[in-house]
Parts: structure tokens; C-alpha cells; sequence
């Protein structure tokens, strides 16, 4: 590889202060770190270093991310084969298909955010900031796979610029960017991200069912979306009906932490987003406080409505406490959402009340809320705004009991 | 006895450990003092090029208490005074001769210290130089003669990287040691405290029998071998005039000898450690003394960085620069010259981290020598928790950086700034992934505190 090194070294001074592309100093830096980890040598202070970068645990998130994307192209093509009558359609048929709608929401959403990341990078004049990689692919995998391209666009910029770039960058902002850009997308176009419409590809032209049919009394609900709109059933019976005498959906506990149901992209699989748990909690790169403590929180609430639904079986707050946990966008939340440590709270007692209040709200959020059946984004940017507050209170109080020491000794003293 | 068990911490697995062997290093062709190790202080230049000195005279004093003196550790010749940037005083270059003339001291036997007054062990102190040994706490600087410590700290073990073996390093010198806490404990208004290595079962007796202190055990990676983590744990600083002194094993060997033998010995045994090192083994040698002396033939080719301490807070020095006066280790490793292509991508099986995103970590048991490569580019904090787990101390890291970034000086106090000094927090600069320089900010911190706050 000397070879690359040298040409390297060779256009350096162009890009370096007073060279010809100085502003674009920051594209360069980043090309030259990503093919090479930077050669900088430690000037003062720890002679050495550990070989951990923010590149690494960022690309670790990715790595665990991986599972839940592949399953979500496979599962957004599965979706549309049931839709049309298949009962078992076959894997790479609906891994194309898949592919073919994912695949472009996930370019738009890395290339809008790459180059908004490059426009402040280079008005800045700091290096590129590695948080895009996940940010670029989180986008993705929360939005319906049949959102427009120009929308995942918007989102995307709103995101990076207002959720992040406008607080100084990554390490500076308030809230997930991701979850602003979902956030965004929600409040602007609520048509293309909420309802029984988004949520499956029906459109069977390219790659799909060509030709086939929709069956017969055809819905593109999610569970959760079921469970609001049921007036006259019990949810947990209606939920168990559901799509099964046409068979296009199922939404048993098995088919649903399997992910094999009507959701955004990557929110649908809760094994996948356990494996991408496993890999966080083994690398060390995700809180399991946060996890857990979301976990906790959950379960809390949902046994709390359960035992308040008695009287109301046909309510939101019957969904069974283990169904709660494999619908929607809980797990995927739990995993990748939460447990971002810059907008997370960052003391340890202030984790698990971070990761508590998240789980609770995004329950209750999900149930009580009657314009969208779904809490886990409102839950998490809430707990954002909220996160620093604990954080000062923990913070508070230590800092409190050192000046009570040192007032006390100075009293004797 | 006091027991306390660290749980954070780390000890990075580097190749270059130094046997448990002691040789005696040649006679250095120069040897220097290095008034820059001393912090906090401005210092008079008492000496012209070409004045000949005794070991243990006057080279420089503090300019504001004239009595306090640095003094020349070996008889010789002023070679030369180097200054740094804006006239610092940066070495006193001595050129040993034959002689060996010294300064003579009161001597005094080993009961006899007990009962010294304090007036006339600071005294002696002061004119020796030796009492430049004592570390002053809250921030770190040389201490001052005019301030009664509330007590004396001394850590007995090093938990650093590489760093001596306290055992090596008191063997043969136990009498010298026990006169050294007799002479401290006439210092302080409370007690000295020394802390022991509780991993250890094979302690010399000159720690687990020592008299005149109250012995500590702590137990636990780096840093719980930090004089500043045992004082957090014993009996935390409160506030800024609650001092307390800190200094060495081998500082109390030099006091020791000082007062028994009546004159400046200058010997010490340090450690020459680091992956480019052919042999790495204590040594016997001088206080100051030339570099090469010891690493001469000894250390492989190649670029290398010569570094006056452990990897983690020693300061960089040339091959033919001199040692500090307070590290016992002196460590040579190999300068970063070449980059790995896409090396954060791969999996990194030779690659020496705390963390498992590396599969060396995972698998563990094998040992790095790696160099001084930053290993990536310095981003903005990210709250990963991984300062906590280096530093076991009740103190939030990275809350008490973001107080010192921004000048917040009730935050930093409250959050304990004057608990801690650069050395407990080198360890979560060689674990941060933003590559900050976590060292230079607490210092800045705790100059901002003292001077300004």
C-alpha cells in the first residue's frame, strides 16, 4: 500500500494551509483517515494510545445495524408477496424486491447527509464527523418502505442541519438525529408515515407479484394500528384474527419478534435488533443501563394498563405486555435509538432514570395517544430533551456533597 | 491496616517489562538538573558556565523564597545552562569530575532522627535541595516550606506501565528509607501514609513493617498505584489551603541518606523499560544523569522516542538528555513512522485496545508493543463511559473537563479538581477514542483554579 501512501503525500500540500484546495482540507482528511488511520504521532501527555477511534465504535454500530437491514429488505419484499396471495414466496424473490425499494432510500439518505456533512465540515474547518455513517443508515431502516425519495431528501437535511450540525456537531447535540429526521418526516407528511397505506409495497410492476391480485379485503395495518382501531373485539382476540383468513398477515408472537410483519424497514425484526444488542453489549459500544432500564420501564407500564383494561378489553391498554415488546418500533428504539450516548443522558444513575422514563413513556405514549398508535420516537426525543436535566441533578447532588465536606472541615479547621 | 479494593482501572499489556534484575549502569559522562520538573515555581540561576560545584551545592534557588535551593546531585563542572522557550530555566549540565567533593550535612544515627525538631530536618531539607522531593497538593506544584502539610502521602508500589519495582528499589536501602519516613513524619501536622501493593505477598519488610506511618493496602489495576487515587481514598483534599505532600520511595531513600550519612547521595535505581529495548532491567545509577549512560547499546534501531517516566506521563527527552529527578523509569519505544492501510475497518488482531470492538481484547493473554501513534484524529467528546471505567475515584471525568473547558471554577471545585492532578487522568486519555488531550486540560484547569480562582 506504499504506493497510495505516496500519492497521498504527494497532494497533501494542495490541501494543506495556504495550497490550492485548502478549503477542502476536511474532504481530505477524511479520505486520508479512512484508507489510512491517521499517522499523527501523540505530541504530549500519553505517549500511547488505544487503538479505539470514534471510526471504529461508529462502524461497530453499523456492523450491528447490519442484521436489521438485511432482514428489512428481505421482509419488505416478503410483505408484498403476502399481499398478493403468496403464501410462501421465495427468499431471493423477495430479497429484490426488497432491495429495490430499500436500497434507494438508503443511497438518498447517505448522500443528502454525506454532503451536508462536507458543507459544514469544510464552513467549520473541522474533519468530517464519523456520527454520518450511523445517522446515514438509522434514516433508513425507521422510515415505511414506501416513502418518496425526496421526502427520505428533506428528512435527511433536517436532521443533520437542525438535529445536529446547527448545535456545533456530533458530540454537541440535544437530539438523535436520526429520530429528528424521523421526527420531521412525521410532522410534515403524516400521510406518507402514519395510516394502513405506508407501510407495505403494493405497487407490483418492477420485480413484484406481476400481474397478481391484492386479496380480498386487503389492509397494510400494522398490529399496533389494528389494536387502536378495534371497537368491538378484545385486542389480544382481534390481534390473533387478524389477516388470517386470507393469510396475508399474522401477527402471533413468533411471526412478530421474527419481524415477518407490516413496519418501518428495520423496526419489524425484535431478534434482530437483539442480535445488534449482542453485539453493542459485547463490544462495549452500547449502554446496557440504558437497555435495560427502557426494558423495565416498558414492562412496567404495559402490566399497569393491563391491569387498569380489565374493564375494557377492547382498548389499546390490553395489548398483552410481551406483544408490546416485539410490535412496532420498541426493540429497534431500545437498541440503536436510546442507547446513542451523545443524546442520552451520561451519568450512570442518570442512565437507568434515562432508560426508565423511555420505556414508560413510550408505552404510554403508544396506548393513550389516539392520533398515532406509536411512542417509542416521541418517548426517546422527549427523554432527549430531558436527559441533561437529569444529568444536572445527579450532577448536583455530587457536587453537593463535596462542598458540605469541604464547608465542614473548613469549620474545624 | 486499611484495606480498599479498586475495581476501575486498566494495566495496558506492553512488551518491554523490566526483569526483576539490578545492574549498575556506567558512570555518566554528565549529569543535570532539571529545574522545569519542579512546577509552580520561578527559579534564580545561581551558577555560571564553568563554576566548579560539590555535589549537593546550590545551582538555583525559587525567586521568591531564596532558601529553598536546587542543588548539584555530583562534584563537577557547570558544562553548560540550557533555556527554553521565553528563558526558561530547562537543564543545568554538570560535568562529573574525579573527585567526588561534597557539600557536608549534619549526620545524624537512626534513633537520634526520631527526635529531630521540625526547624532543623527542614532545614536541612532545604539546603541539601532534597526537599524538592515533596509534591504539594491541591495542584501538583514543588512544595513550599512555609505551608505545615496536614499530612505526607507516599505510594509504595507503581502501577504504571512498565514502571520499577519499589522492591528493587528499597532493597539494600531499608534503613535509608525508614530514616526517610522518620525525617517526613517530623514535617506534617498529622501522620505519613504509605500504601502497599495489596496484589503483592511477598511485600519487603521495609513496607509491611514500617514505623512512624499508617500503612495502607490498595488493591487494583492502574492507577490505584496514584499517590492522588490513595489521598482520594484515605482522606480526600477539601479544599484549597487543606495541603497535604506527597513524594516517592526513592525521594525518601535520598532524605534517608542524607540525614544518616551526612551528605547528598545521589543513587538511585530506576527501571529501563519499552518494547525497543534489547534487555529490560533496573539500574543503578544518578540522580539526573545522562540518558545514554544507560541505554547506550542497549536499545534497538530505528526511530525511537526516549521517554523520562512511564508511557502514560513521562516527558519526552533526546537519546542524550538527562532523567528527571522524581520518575523511576525511564522508557524507549519505537516512534509511529508507518500507517496501516484501512486499519480501523479490519479486524485488528495486532492492535492493542481495552476494547472489544478489537478481537484482541476478546482474546486477551498476549502483550503489545505499540508506538506512538495516535491512533485517530481528535473529535469532540462522546459520552461513552469509558473514563469511568479508568478511574476509580468518586469524581464525574468527563463533567469535571467540560467545568474546565469552560471555565466554570464553582463546577470545577465541586466536581473535585482539587482532588486530582494530570496523573490520575492519564489513563482516560490513553482510553479516549476522541483522542483528547485529557492531561492538558486538567493541568490548564488546575493552573486556572490556582492562579485565578
Amino acid at each position: 500500500m506504499k504506493f497510495l501512501q505516496n500519492i497521498f503525500d504527494k497532494m497533501r500540500p494542495d490541501f494543506e494551509k495556504g495550497g490550492k484546495f485548502e478549503k477542502l482540507y476536511p474532504l481530505f482528511e477524511a479520505k486520508e483517515s479512512f484508507t489510512f488511520v491517521t499517522r499523527d504521532r501523540t505530541k504530549n501527555g500519553a505517549h500511547i494510545r488505544d487503538a479505539l477511534d470514534t471510526k471504529r465504535m461508529m462502524s461497530t454500530v453499523i456492523v450491528a445495524l447490519i442484521p436489521c437491514m438485511l432482514f428489512g429488505i428481505y421482509n419488505v419484499g416478503y410483505q408484498h408477496f403476502r399481499a398478493y396471495g403468496f403464501a410462501d414466496p421465495a427468499l431471493m424473490q423477495c430479497v429484490i424486491k426488497g432491495a429495490w425499494h430499500v436500497m434507494p432510500i438508503i443511497i438518498v439518505s447517505y448522500g443528502v447527509g454525506g454532503i451536508w456533512e462536507l458543507i459544514f465540515a469544510v464552513a467549520r474547518k473541522h474533519e468530517l464527523n464519523e456520527g454520518f455513517l450511523v445517522t446515514g443508515l438509522l434514516v433508513p431502516l425507521t422510515l415505511p418502505p414506501t416513502t418518496p425519495l425526496w421526502m427520505v431528501a428533506v428528512g435527511v437535511s433536517f436532521g443533520v442541519v437542525i438535529g445536529k450540525e446547527v448545535f456545533g456537531g456530533t458530540g454537541m447535540n440535544v437530539f438523535n438525529p436520526a429520530l429528528t429526521a424521523r421526527a420531521f418526516i412525521f410532522f410534515a407528511y403524516p400521510a406518507a408515515i402514519s395510516g394502513d397505506k405506508c407501510w407495505r409495497v403494493v405497487e407490483n410492476t418492477t420485480f413484484g407479484a406481476v400481474g397478481g391480485t391484492i386479496v380480498d379485503g386487503f389492509s397494510g395495518a400494522t398490529p399496533l394500528l389494528v389494536a387502536s382501531t378495534t371497537d368491538t373485539m378484545a385486542v389480544a382476540e382481534r390481534l390473533a384474527e387478524f389477516g388470517q383468513a386470507t393469510g396475508y398477515a399474522d401477527f402471533s408472537w413468533t411471526q412478530s419478534f421474527v419481524g415477518l410483519i407490516p413496519g418501518s424497514i428495520g423496526e419489524t425484526s425484535a431478534l434482530c435488533c437483539l442480535i445488534g444488542a449482542a453485539i453493542l453489549l459485547i463490544t462495549g459500544v452500547g449502554s446496557a443501563r440504558i437497555m435495560i432500564g427502557v426494558m423495565i420501564g416498558a414492562v412496567c407500564m404495559a402490566s399497569l394498563l393491563n391491569a387498569i383494561s380489565i374493564s375494557a378489553p377492547t382498548s389499546m391498554m390490553a395489548i398483552p405486555v410481551k406483544q408490546h415488546l416485539v410490535y412496532g418500533g420498541f426493540m429497534f428504539g431500545l437498541v440503536y435509538m436510546a442507547t446513542d450516548p451523545v443524546s442520552a443522558a451520561q451519568t450512570a444513575i442518570g442512565k437507568w432514570i434515562y432508560g426508565f422514563l423511555v420505556g414508560f413513556l413510550a408505552i404510554l405514549i403508544r396506548t393513550i395517544n389516539p392520533a398515532y398508535p406509536e411512542g417509542m420516537m416521541l418517548a426517546i426525543l422527549f427523554m432527549n430533551a430531558f436527559a441533561p436535566l437529569i444529568d444536572y441533578f445527579v450532577i448536583a447532588a455530587h457536587m453537593k456533597k463535596r462542598m458540605r465536606r469541604s464547608k465542614e472541615s473548613q469549620a474545624y479547621a | 491496616m486499611a484495606d480498599f479494593r479498586l475495581k476501575e482501572g486498566y494495566d495496558i499489556p506492553l512488551v518491554g517489562e523490566p526483569a526483576d534484575s539490578v545492574s549498575a549502569a556506567p558512570r555518566p559522562a554528565t549529569v543535570a538538573l532539571k529545574p522545569g520538573e519542579f512546577r509552580g515555581v520561578k527559579v534564580r540561576l545561581l551558577v555560571d558556565e564553568g563554576d566548579v560545584v560539590k555535589a549537593g551545592s546550590p545551582l538555583a534557588c525559587v525567586k521568591s523564597r531564596e532558601q529553598q535551593v536546587f542543588t548539584a546531585p555530583m562534584a563537577g563542572t557547570v558544562k553548560a545552562v540550557v533555556r527554553g522557550a521565553r528563558r526558561a530555566l530547562m537543564e543545568i549540565v554538570i560535568k562529573p569530575d574525579e573527585a567526588s567533593d561534597a557539600v557536608s550535612f549534619r549526620q545524624h544515627d537512626a534513633v537520634a532522627i526520631r527526635g529531630l525538631a521540625r526547624d532543623v530536618v527542614l532545614e536541612q531539607l532545604l539546603q541539601s535541595g532534597l526537599f524538592n522531593v515533596f509534591q504539594q497538593r491541591p495542584f501538583g506544584n514543588v512544595a513550599d516550606p512555609a505551608v505545615t502539610p496536614r499530612s505526607i502521602f507516599v505510594s509504595a508500589f507503581d502501577t504504571a506501565p512498565l514502571a520499577a519495582d519499589t522492591a528493587l528499589i528499597v532493597q539494600g536501602n531499608e534503613a535509608a528509607f525508614q530514616a526517610g519516613l522518620d525525617v517526613a513524619s517530623q514535617l506534617a501536622s498529622g501522620k505519613v501514609h504509605l500504601s502497599v501493593d495489596g496484589r503483592r505477598f511477598d511485600l519487603p519488610k521495609a513496607f509491611s513493617e514500617a514505623k512512624n506511618v499508617e500503612l495502607h493496602r490498595f488493591s487494583g489495576p492502574h492507577p490505584a498505584g496514584c499517590v492522588g487515587v490513595q489521598i482520594h481514598h484515605v482522606d480526600p483534599i477539601k479544599h484549597r489551603r487543606d495541603v497535604v505532600w506527597t513524594t516517592t520511595v526513592q525521594g525518601l531513600i535520598l532524605i534517608g541518606r542524607l540525614f544518616l550519612e551526612g551528605r547528598y547521595v545521589p543513587d538511585i535505581t530506576i527501571a529501563l523499560s519499552g518494547s525497543a529495548v534489547t534487555a529490560p532491567k533496573h539500574y543503578r545509577t544518578v540522580v539526573g544523569a545522562n540518558i545514554a549512560s544507560i541505554t547506550n547499546g542497549n536499545v534497538e534501531h530505528g526511530e525511537l522516542r526516549y521517554i523520562s517516566g512511564d508511557v502514560l506521563t513521562g516527558t519526552t527527552s533526546t537519546p542524550d538528555g538527562h532523567l528527571n529527578m522524581k520518575p523511576s523509569t525511564l522508557t524507549v519505544i519505537p516512534e509511529a513512522t508507518e500507517s496501516e492501510f484501512l486499519g480501523w475497518a479490519l479486524p485488528g488482531f495486532g492492535r492493542l485496545s481495552k476494547y472489544r470492538t478489537y478481537p484482541s481484547a476478546v482474546l486477551g493473554g498476549k502483550k503489545f508493543a505499540p508506538d506512538t501513534k495516535l491512533n485517530g484524529g481528535h473529535r469532540a467528546f462522546v459520552a461513552t463511559g469509558y473514563y469511568e471505567q479508568v478511574l476509580p475515584m468518586d469524581i464525574y471525568p468527563m463533567y469535571l473537563l467540560k467545568s474546565i473547558l469552560a471555565q466554570d471554577f464553582d463546577e470545577m471545585e465541586g466536581l473535585g479538581i482539587l482532588e486530582v492532578t494530570e496523573e490520575e487522568f492519564a489513563l482516560c486519555e490513553y482510553a479516549c477514542p476522541s483522542k483528547v488531550n485529557v492531561q492538558q486540560i486538567i493541568r490548564d484547569g488546575l493552573d486556572l483554579v490556582e492562579y485565578d480562582g
